[in-house]
């Protein structure tokens, strides 16, 4: 029987923003990674393109976490103390697109580490691996805007992914991306016009559009997780219909808010069954990369192995 | 597409009579084009109008029951490709493969964990839809026997997997009266597969080996008079799947394309325990009604459930619980205060952890039209004027001896505020709710 044709043809398509620099470019890094770029609501491959598969990357902190259970440490145990080791480890033996490196020695609650610390470290890092980094602060924002700005310049040339920009602080941190080189991450609380707000606010510095990442706020399965999903359907929708100040890639930090809910915690704990913390940082992630997500952050190794196998699947390769 | 008022006039008696309501036949006619009124006003239409008429307005995607009592369960009548447009309705059915030549005992266990995949969360009840038996046999006293030991073992609807109409006939002896799910017709068996379905109203899954061949055969099927239908449309893979049911979707809703407009059935591919859930994840977010894995594990089963709940959540309105005082355990004059938002989920993780605790508490429930402490906080709906007021208005002064109130630790900045505004003394509690046993363990005296 012949069925009517019910395909969509956007008038747009997501920006692409490229992360890390060859030596062609100024860098040191292996290779240059791509995101955005789609034509189509996501792995509609019969209606646009989806030039860039998304990103898999894993976090590495630059002190020993206090608060990952017991399991989810086990795979990190020998590099735990090493962010470098620890980077090299996500990157050859997991399997890790990039890596987020977490500066949280300098949360002033913690051991409070200085800007000094920080570039030591981010020097480090980049001469372990040689995938492109996402770099964050501790959260705090005087901290954030004393340590990131000494990041941005340790790692200056790299053209890494620095967060996180958000409404009532990003002044700080934009210039020092615009100084170093880099691209930054514009994170607002799951609302479109907080969102577009941001960008707008970026721009206005003269970031250029395709050198923002869009953080939605990620809320963690069974924790807020319908809501991001909801905001960034309706971001992309925006997007494909030429909305260019929401057009950017989406980037979701998983890993650390599927890791945080009661569920995943006990699982993790000791004689708990992991696999289901795991299946709950998954299936987070997977609800994110149908809403249209291009960079995943995860913990776990299991569930960058599945994800990665998911993203082949989609992306029929 | 409904029908314009002019195409309901032509299949009305046009005598003008007036029971209706309104004078005349036309102007009945376009307050139904406009869903002002209802057909059965009129007592002289035929029975012909009245097909034609309650086809063109039946919704765009059937609503089919499966199963009968208890367990039973509704999919279709969707309304929406987005879920923030409005809201997705019948939460997609998830069941387990059971292969019929199974030895009993592992049928037995099977059909057991099956039935015992259901959990406990925020006060809500989660649990699986199904059980596919799957006459891998090919024998119809294999199949028949499989379905009454599967029955023995669990209430949970069925589901009947088998393309041989002689099977079918065999097992529905068993099991017609539970109304079971038929799968499936294709294009070889449709005819003797609609009679048997038709014969036992249960309703049946109609399989293509692709989208124009699934709706050949349901169109087929309708003009044998069923239409309690669903539709598998056979495609290879996730990726192919996640197109077609989206294609299925929209030709429901935007074109009314009949053929398609039945819910969805897809089985997962992957063998891999983490892949068949992924993949059962993304049919869940993108238009599948009845999801089929292999294995019934728990681990990955519970956040499934969790995800369709999410997705099949209303935007409009957050689970919420009421506001007030609320008794956790056998509460006295002594014990500890505790306050927080109505957010079911907000509401839920604290009370359960006060229960953990053993210490029984007092947890003051404030109104923030059901958002969680920190959304709440950020929208000014969970202040320290609000909750010192909540507080002396609550009476809990009279009901326990000391003026103490634990307070989220994401919202350590409310003390100074509550403190100032009534005379109740405030501790800050932990930041998450796991935190309360051991936080009152090494912090509670009266
Ligand atoms: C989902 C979500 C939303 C949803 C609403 C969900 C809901 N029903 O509440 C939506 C999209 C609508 C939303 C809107 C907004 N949000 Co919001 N949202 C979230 C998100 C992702 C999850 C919140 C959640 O559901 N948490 C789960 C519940 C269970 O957590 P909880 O209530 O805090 O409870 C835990 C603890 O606090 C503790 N606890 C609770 N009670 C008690 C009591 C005691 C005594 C103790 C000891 C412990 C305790 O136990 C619980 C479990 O551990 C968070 C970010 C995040 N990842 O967490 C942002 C977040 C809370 N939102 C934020 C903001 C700013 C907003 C908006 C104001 C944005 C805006 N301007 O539009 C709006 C306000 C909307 C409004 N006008 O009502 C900010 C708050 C920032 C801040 N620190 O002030 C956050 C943190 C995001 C961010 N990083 O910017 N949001
Ligand atoms: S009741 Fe029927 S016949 Fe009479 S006016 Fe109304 S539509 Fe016409």
């Amino acid at each position: 029987m012949a069925i009517p044709v019910m395909k969509e043809s956007w008038q747009s398509k997501v920006l692409e923003v490229v992360l890390g620099a060859t030596p062609e470019k100024g860098g040191t890094r292996g290779k240059t990674i791509t995101i955005g770029g789609e034509s189509t609501l996501p792995y509609l491959l019969s209606e646009g393109d989806i030039p860039n598969r998304p990103q898999v990357a894993m976090e590495v902190w630059d002190i020993a976490p206090d608060n990952w259970e017991e399991q989810l440490m086990e795979p990190f145990a020998d590099v735990i103390e090493d962010p470098a080791a620890w980077a090299q480890k996500c990157v050859e033996e997991f399997g890790a697109d990039l890596v987020q490196l977490k500066l949280m020695s300098g949360d002033p609650e913690g051991e409070d580490a200085g800007p000094e610390d920080v570039e030591e470290t981010v020097k480090k890092v980049l001469k372990a691996v040689d995938v492109p980094i996402i770099i964050t602060g501790p959260g705090n924002e005087e901290k954030d805007n004393l340590l990131l700005p000494a990041a941005a310049e340790a790692s200056r040339g790299e053209n890494c992914l620095l967060g996180l920009a958000i409404e009532e602080n990003y002044r700080t941190l934009a210039a020092a991306c615009m100084a170093n080189g880099h691209n930054i991450i514009a994170t607002s609380p799951i609302d479109i016009n907080l969102c577009k707000q941001v960008n707008i606010l970026l721009s206005e510095m003269d970031v250029p559009k395709n050198r923002i990442v869009i953080d939605p706020t990620t809320g963690a399965l069974g924790y807020g997780i319908e809501y991001t999903y909801s905001i960034m359907e309706r971001i992309r929708l925006g997007a494909l219909q030429a909305d260019k100040m929401i057009a950017m890639p989406f980037l979701n930090f998983v890993g650390e808010e599927a890791w945080r809910t009661k569920e995943a915690r006990e699982s993790a704990q000791e004689g708990g069954d992991i696999r289901l913390g795991i299946s709950w940082e998954i299936l987070t992630a997977v609800n994110f990369i149908h809403a249209g997500s291009d960079l995943l952050v995860l913990r776990h190794p299991d569930s960058v192995k599945q994800i990665k196998e998911h993203i082949d699947v989609l992306m029929g390769s | 597409m409904g029908l314009t008022g002019l195409q309901i006039f032509k299949l009305l008696p046009k005598t003008n009579c007036g029971e209706c309501g309104p004078p005349t036949c036309l102007a009945f006619a376009m307050e139904l084009a406009q869903q002002k009124t209802s057909l059965d006003k009129c007592p002289y239409v035929s029975e012909e109008a009245k097909a034609e008429l309650g086809e063109a307005s039946a919704p765009p995607i059937r609503l089919i029951t499966v199963g009968k009592g208890e367990k039973e369960f509704q999919v279709g009548d969707e309304t929406e490709l987005f879920r923030h447009d409005k809201t997705f309705f019948n939460e997609t059915a998830i069941g387990f493969e059971l292969e019929d030549n199974l030895e009993e005992k592992a049928i037995r266990d099977k059909a057991k964990t099956i039935d015992g995949l259901s959990f406990e969360r925020i006060g809500l009840e989660l649990s699986v839809n199904l059980v596919a038996v799957c006459n891998t046999s090919q024998d119809a006293e294999t199949f028949a026997k499989a379905v009454s030991l599967v029955m023995e073992e669990t209430d949970l609807p069925l589901m009947l997997v088998t393309e041989d109409p002689t099977c079918a006939a065999a097992a529905l002896e068993k099991c017609a009266s539970s109304r079971p799910l038929l799968y499936a017709a294709n294009n070889e068996n449709y005819e003797e597969m609609t009679k048997i379905a038709d014969e036992n109203s249960c309703p049946l899954v109609v399989r293509g080996e692709n989208l124009e061949q699934t709706a050949e055969i349901t169109d087929k099927i309708a003009k044998l008079g069923y239409r309690e239908l669903m539709i598998d449309p056979g495609s290879g893979g996730a990726g192919e799947y996640l197109e077609d049911l989206t294609q299925i979707r929209r030709l429901a809703l935007r074109k009314k394309f009949r053929p398609l407009g039945y819910p969805t059935v897809v089985f997962t591919g992957s063998e891999d325990t983490y892949q068949e859930v992924i993949e059962a994840a993304v049919y869940t977010c993108k238009y599948g009604n009845v999801v089929i894995m292999k294995e019934p594990d728990d681990w990955k089963t519970f956040p499934l459930l969790i995800l369709r709940q999410n997705i099949y959540t209303d935007p409009q309105k957050p689970i919420q619980v009421e506001a007030g005082v609320y008794e956790i355990g056998e509460v006295d004059e002594n014990s500890p205060v505790y306050v927080t938002t109505n957010f079911s989920l907000t509401y839920f993780s604290v009370m359960g952890e006060i229960e953990a605790s053993r210490v029984p508490g007092y947890l003051l429930i404030v109104d923030t039209e059901g958002t969680s402490v920190l959304t709440a906080w950020a929208a000014g709906k969970f202040d320290g004027d609000k909750v010192a007021e909540e507080l002396v208005q609550s009476g809990l002064e009279d009901r326990v001896n000391h003026k103490k109130v634990i307070i989220p630790g994401q919202v350590a900045v409310l003390r100074a505020k509550i403190e100032d505004n009534c005379d109740w003394e405030v501790l800050i509690g932990p930041g998450e709710a796991t935190g309360i046993p051991s936080f009152i363990r090494k912090n509670w005296q009266a």
